[in-house]
């Protein structure tokens, strides 16, 4: 292990190093500075186009030569650009690559080279053609501002959904803005343009002229603008070679720098960093690399012998030129601690044990006690595990990891989970930043990216066997990570079949996939449904469990009865539904009718849909005798004859008897008065004798007609007994009248009929005549509070009588 | 394995209801902001049941409203509608979305639908032009519980469209439910079955199966399940209810675990709302006995409220203080609820009574015992005559009919036409579906007499020790189930040492069964 601090430089208290991360092997030698460069944050891919407007001679006919390379310098793919002029060049935050044209259009490209989609920045960018373009992140999408020649401003916070936004222009700005930026804050950008000695936020809707508070020397003209990483800083270089640093909403100032160097420089960036302590500016001329602090002595100079590239990271600058790769960033605190020379971290001393212990000296000893007497042991072996994460050389890390795990021998009760977790994270960090695969992520960049995007990201560059083994690694949940990767590789497989791997490939497919859980096998079926390639499609259906997956997709194709079938063994009824009505509209009626008549299940279901139009009685009736159902084709002409009646007397007699069932259209015709008709209803009907006296008792006792009921309940014996009229009579509210029937009720029913009536001492008679123990428990059971002795004693006897109490 | 205890203990089933509650106020949250809710009349007692207004006013809702059909305008830009996937109230909603559009104003509208969204309601937003204006969420409130014991799904259309209609959109959600239901609370050691819909739930359990990850490791319950289609037995159902709780059912009629009383049960202007279900010891005590012994119960319980009341006479301060901190409450509570189920078997006498249940249940034992078919006939006859409740005479038919193993021939026409006469013809569609759903038959010529007992279903009806090894057992009614099966099945719980949980996909009782199969 070689000495760790080697490379560091101190600024102030703190430390920053420029890592190595690769040397580049670029595939030729070519000039940086003659190229437009977009590198894609988080160790993302490098996109380079010959600049061909810095060349003096252009001829239109010219074909710039785009390459794309990993970040280690492989090339991943190189194409001649046959598009329009190419004014900016970025990545999305999808790792997408954007060509920003002069006449607005964006195309958008993937890694590999090949074109997938345009977007339009409207009509008058169209016109006035784009000058300047920047780009930045909002959230997840990827924002885009676009300057015309006629210095106007047009943003775009999500580039493949909303539509460019025109800002407002700020005032007096005739000639190009001498520098620009812009950022995303509080759900809208913002963009900061300097004109001269001027500086404007623009906001939608909205111009502001702004100072920034605290600049040490009048200015004369901002020369570049830069903000940070996460949008929220914000640095301007001025004509005086002052820095000024500070927040976007140019409220705060955070420093000042003065480099006493007027030119311009080619790239200013933010050195970012996560702890959230002071970060500082990177300007970079041709020949030297500035790191410059919040205060005037805060600074560290790097000598460059090549043209270089800046890239921002979330935690610190990658510095891109033809020979190598490095990432520049301030050394983390728990490594300043445990590197720093003559430290008495408990790391430090932990490290230095635990060398002294393979070593095979005593002092290991010595150095262990001096840990625990300040008891620091814990944070000792955390710090190592720590400090491991921010270290680029797996010797180094090894020694870290060893120091830490020789400390934990030496603790009760200590969770090794942090431990094994960072032997599994830099394993996957180690494999990554290999130059074969070229990601050289930090660690810190890994917990913002999430394993989950990286997983993506392997996917994207369609490293699926890697993937896979990620997801192993650290044990992913199949569904996130391993049936996720596969289901990507079938895509990919079917995006890039020959036709004569048709026959091959569903059961090569299936064989790799399997019934890993969670494997849509709808998704690949769409894509080779996108593809063209039915037949394919259909086969890898097949293996879709989940039906209702399955089924659009079958109606996608076409595969109307297969849908059909699979929908009725899935047992979803709804699904049923959904192919039968795409199936009406698509089939002729016979057709129709003849595949659903071999599905029972979808036939029954149709059927609900017919019967509720069968609305008309007409069609009723013939319908029933078609169908031999005597019962009902008579019940409904019956009905017709009984619509017609009711017509025909609803007009003459002003009554509304419509629709009413043939009791009721009596029961009314009776009620009031109409006699005759109402008998006529019951001779046309047939109606029963037992049902016309039922109504006819019913009607008298409503009209109050006693005298009538009386000489109707003797007009013949009654078929329906007299229960019914002492009940009629009841219910209208006539005891005096209900008493004249009791007499012939038979004798089970009077003892009841009494009660009704209140004539309890009929009762008590009625019981006693009967013995009837029934009876009694009936008489009581309706005893009245307050009875007269003479009735009291009548009910002792009875309940002497029959032996009761 | 048979575990020594004797009846194992009940899960707690109120996870569920705290699952639907989360997924619901999730489903609110996809709008941030005020909102309105507009929710099916249907669902009121359910929603109630889940949650509070005072929930649903933390996560913003401002206003409810029954979707009853009348346009409300003016409110939050953004409105909520909660409802079960059925044509009419999806054509209500697309009705108030309309009138917005008329008057041009336009808002933010989500529809949630429970527990899932079918596809006839897509065909249906899309008639009425409102497809594109609104987006759909689904709520899966499936199974909920109601009482400790019971799950209900609260689905009272399942019979019909099964039974009736053919129609098996339900058994997917019922799968599901159950699959869902597994995975929380350890799956089932043994499924069992009887009946058509039951033999197609379990094999879409069986397919569900890999989609459900088991939750629980196999630590969960050991349990089985019997799955049972209603149409296996109608006599059941159709039988007058004697419980307590059926009489509860059939006069003031249960939703979802809570009753409401009117005027004549509380005698006070104000109607008033109780939950059945939440342990009042006085209820669980009646709910399952037979009504004539409930009076008398009662009447003893107030005395014993009264002597405890009466303590209070010849307290010292100290004791008292005690007493007005401590059981004051307490019994001013049970005194409110003692009364309300004083008054409400009164007002159960009074409608239950007046209609000679005596007879009734007469003639009811008379059709079980298959003696006196003629007189049973008579009765009908007489009750149609009477213009009795269609519901009541279409039981007593039914029942007959069930019982006999269909009427003959002839008795059935006399019948039908009394029905006719009295009721309209167009109950000749209602007697269609009663024919279909096999409530109603003719004799078939060469069937002997004493249909119910040498009934095939009462013939296969296995004793649960003989098959289960486990001591919780899941009933599920696939098309409903009544308060005296539940009963039931708690009594064969407590003599034969199981605990029964009752799963249906609604509570229903006579009335509510028929008229599902009404139509006119």
């Amino acid at each position: 292990m070689a000495l760790v601090t080697a490379d560091w430089s101190p600024m102030g208290d703190a430390f920053y190093r420029k890592t190595e991360l690769y040397a580049m092997s670029w595939s030729s030698k070519f000039d940086i500075s003659n190229h437009l460069v977009a590198a894609a944050p988080y160790g993302g891919p490098l996109a380079l186009m010959q600049d061909i407007s810095r060349h003096e001679k252009v001829s239109a006919s010219v074909r710039p030569k785009v390459s794309i390379f990993t970040a280690s310098g492989n090339e991943i793919c190189s194409f001649l650009w046959k598009s329009g002029r190419v004014i900016h060049l970025a990545w999305s935050l999808a790792e997408d690559l954007l060509f920003v044209q002069d006449d607005g259009q964006v195309l958008t490209y993937d890694i590999f080279g090949s074109y997938k989609g345009t977007c339009t920045l409207g009509n008058e960018v169209k016109t006035t053609k784009a000058a300047e373009a920047r780009t930045f992140s909002c959230l997840s999408h990827t924002g885009l501002a676009v300057m015309t020649s006629a210095l106007r401003f047009m943003v775009t916070t999500n580039l493949s959904k909303h539509r460019a936004m025109n800002y407002p222009e700020p005032p007096a700005l005739c000639a190009p803005p001498s520098c620009w930026a812009a950022c995303y804050q509080d759900r809208r950008a913002i963009l900061i343009v300097a004109s001269a000695h001027d500086l404007f936020l623009l906001e939608p809707g909205n111009v502001t002229l702004v100072t920034p508070p605290g600049l040490s020397v009048p200015v004369n003209c901002y020369l570049d603008a830069s903000v940070s990483f996460n949008g929220k800083l914000l640095a301007l270089y001025t004509d005086s070679g002052h820095i000024w640093m500070g927040h976007t909403t140019l409220k705060e100032k955070i420093g000042e720098f003065e480099t006493r160097n007027p030119m311009r420089p080619v790239q200013l960036e933010w050195c970012d960093n996560v702890d959230g302590s002071v970060p500082a500016v990177v300007a970079m001329w041709d020949e030297m690399l500035l790191v410059a602090g919040p205060k005037r002595d805060l600074q560290i100079q790097y000598p460059l012998d090549s043209p270089s590239y800046l890239v921002p990271e979330m935690d610190g600058v990658r510095v891109l030129n033809i020979t190598a790769h490095d990432f520049l960033h301030r050394v983390p605190d728990s490594c300043v601690e445990v590197f720093r020379i003559g430290s008495m971290a408990p790391g430090a001393l932990l490290l230095e044990a635990s060398k002294e212990y393979e070593a095979g000296s005593q002092k290991a000893d010595e150095y262990l006690r001096e840990i625990r007497e300040k008891s620091g042991l814990e944070h000792a072996v955390e710090q190592c595990i720590t400090t491991a994460a921010y270290e680029y050389e797996p010797t180094t890390q090894k020694a870290l990891l060893r120091a830490a795990s020789f400390g934990k021998c030496f603790l009760q009760a200590y969770r090794p989970e942090n431990f094994v977790e960072m032997c599994r994270t830099l394993r996957l960090l180690n494999a990554l930043r290999d130059y074969t695969v070229g990601l050289p992520l930090s660690y810190t960049q890994l917990q913002q990216l999430t394993v989950t995007v990286l997983v993506d990201r392997l996917v994207q560059r369609r490293m699926f066997p890697l993937a896979i083994r990620v997801c192993e690694l650290l044990h992913l949940p199949e569904r996130q990570g391993r049936s996720r990767v596969l289901e990507h590789w079938a895509c990919y497989k079917v995006m890039t079949m020959k036709a004569e791997d048709e026959e091959r490939l569903p059961k090569l497919i299936h064989e790799r996939l399997g019934d890993t859980t969670g494997i849509s096998y709808e998704e690949v079926a769409a894509r080779a449904t996108d593809m063209g390639r039915t037949e394919l499609a259909v086969r890898l259906l097949d293996y879709e469990a989940r039906a209702e997956k399955q089924v659009p997709l079958l109606m996608r194709l076409k595969r109307w009865e297969l849908a059909l079938l699979k929908a009725i063994e899935s047992g979803d009824t709804d699904l049923v539904y959904m192919v039968i009505v795409d199936l009406k509209g698509v089939l002729n009626q016979t057709d129709f009718y003849f595949t659903l008549r071999k599905y029972p299940v979808a036939r029954n279901l149709q059927l609900k849909d017919l019967e509720s139009q069968i609305s008309a009685l007409n069609d009723a009736a013939t319908e029933f005798s078609k169908a031999k159902n005597d019962f009902a084709a008579k019940a409904t002409e019956e009905q017709f004859r009984l619509l017609r009646q009711q017509k025909q007397h609803s007009q003459k007699l002003g009554l509304d008897l419509l629709h009413l069932s043939l009791h009721a259209t009596i029961l009314k015709l009776l009620r009031s008065g109409h006699v005759a008709i109402a008998e006529r209803f019951v001779r046309d009907h047939r109606l029963p004798d037992r049902r016309w006296w039922w109504l006819k008792v019913e009607a008298l006792a409503y009209l109050g007609d006693w005298q009538e009921l009386e000489k109707f309940s003797k007009s013949k014996k009654s078929p329906i007994g007299y229960q019914p009229f002492v009940d009629a009579c009841l219910k209208h509210g006539n005891r005096f009248e209900a008493r004249k029937y009791i007499h012939k009720l038979p004798p089970e029913q009077k003892v009841k009929g009494c009660l009704a009536t209140g004539e309890l001492e009929m009762a008590i008679d009625t019981a006693s005549e009967r013995k009837s123990e029934d009876d009694l428990a009936l008489i009581l059971s309706r005893l009245p509070s307050s009875i007269e002795p003479r009735v009291n004693d009548k009910l002792e006897a009875l309940r002497n009588q029959l032996g009761r109490r | 394995m048979a575990r020594p205890c004797p009846a194992a203990s009940l899960p707690d089933f109120s996870i569920l209801n705290h699952n639907h509650r989360d997924q619901l106020i999730h489903l609110l949250e996809l709008l941030p902001g005020r909102k309105d809710l507009f929710i099916d009349p249907a669902l009121m007692p359910l929603l109630d049941r889940i949650t509070g207004s005072s929930v649903l006013k933390k996560h913003e809702v401002d206003k409810f409203f029954k979707l009853d059909g009348k346009h409300i305008p003016g409110g939050c830009e953004q409105r909520f509608f909660l409802i079960r996937p059925e044509e009419s109230m999806v054509k209500i909603v697309a009705d108030s979305l309309n009138a917005d559009k008329a008057c041009s104003f336009r808002r933010k509208c989500k529809i949630i639908f429970t527990p899932r969204k079918l596809f006839c309601c897509d065909t249906i937003l899309e008639l009425e032009g409102v497809y594109g204006d609104v987006s759909c969420e689904e709520w899966e409130c499936d199974l909920v519980p109601v009482y400790d014991d019971v799950l209900s799904m609260e689905i009272p259309a399942f019979f019909r469209d099964f039974f009736l209609e053919g129609n098996q959109c339900w058994l997917y959600t019922v799968a599901k439910s159950l699959c869902k239901l597994q995975s929380i609370y350890g799956t089932f050691g043994k499924v069992y079955g009887i009946g058509r819909s039951a033999k197609m739930v379990n094999e879409l359990m069986e397919a569900f199966s890999g989609d459900f990850e088991d939750g629980t490791n196999g630590k969960g319950n050991n349990w089985s399940l019997f799955l049972i289609d209603r149409d296996v037995d109608f006599v059941t159902p159709l039988c007058s209810q004697v419980t307590f709780q059926g009489l509860l059912d059939d006069v003031f009629t249960i939703k979802c675990g809570s009753v409401e009383f009117g005027s004549e049960v509380t005698g006070s202007e104000k109607n008033v709302k109780i939950n059945l279900g939440s342990g009042d010891k006085v209820f669980a005590e009646i709910c399952d006995q037979h009504f004539s012994n409930v009076f008398g119960f009662l009447s003893s319980k107030a005395k014993t409220l009264q002597a405890s009341y009466d303590k209070r006479h010849g307290m010292d301060i100290r004791n008292m203080k005690d007493f007005v901190a401590n059981e004051l409450r307490m019994l001013k509570q049970q005194h409110r609820f003692l009364s309300l189920y004083i008054g409400a078997c009164e007002v159960i006498m009074k409608k239950k009574m007046k209609g000679d249940l005596k007879e009734q249940l007469k003639v009811e034992h008379a059709l079980f015992e298959g003696t006196d078919t003629k007189r049973c006939i008579s009765y009908i006859e007489e009750c149609i005559n009477r213009q009795c409740p269609l519901p009541e005479v279409l039981r007593l038919l039914c029942l007959l009919s069930v019982t006999e193993g269909g009427l003959l021939p002839n008795d059935l026409r006399n019948l039908k036409n009394h029905l006719l006469q009295s009721y309209g013809t167009e109950q000749l569609l209602t007697l269609a579906n009663l024919r279909r759903a096999g409530l109603l038959a003719d004799q078939q010529p060469l069937e002997t007499m004493g249909k119910l007992v040498a009934d095939k279903t009462v013939g296969k009806a296995v004793d649960v020790s003989n098959v289960t090894s486990s001591h919780l057992v899941l009933v599920f009614f696939l098309g409903g189930c009544s308060f005296s099966e539940i009963a039931a099945l708690r009594f064969l719980g407590r003599s034969k040492g199981y605990r029964f949980v009752v799963g249906t996909t609604a509570l229903t009782n006579s009335p509510r069964l028929l008229e599902a199969l009404m139509d006119a």
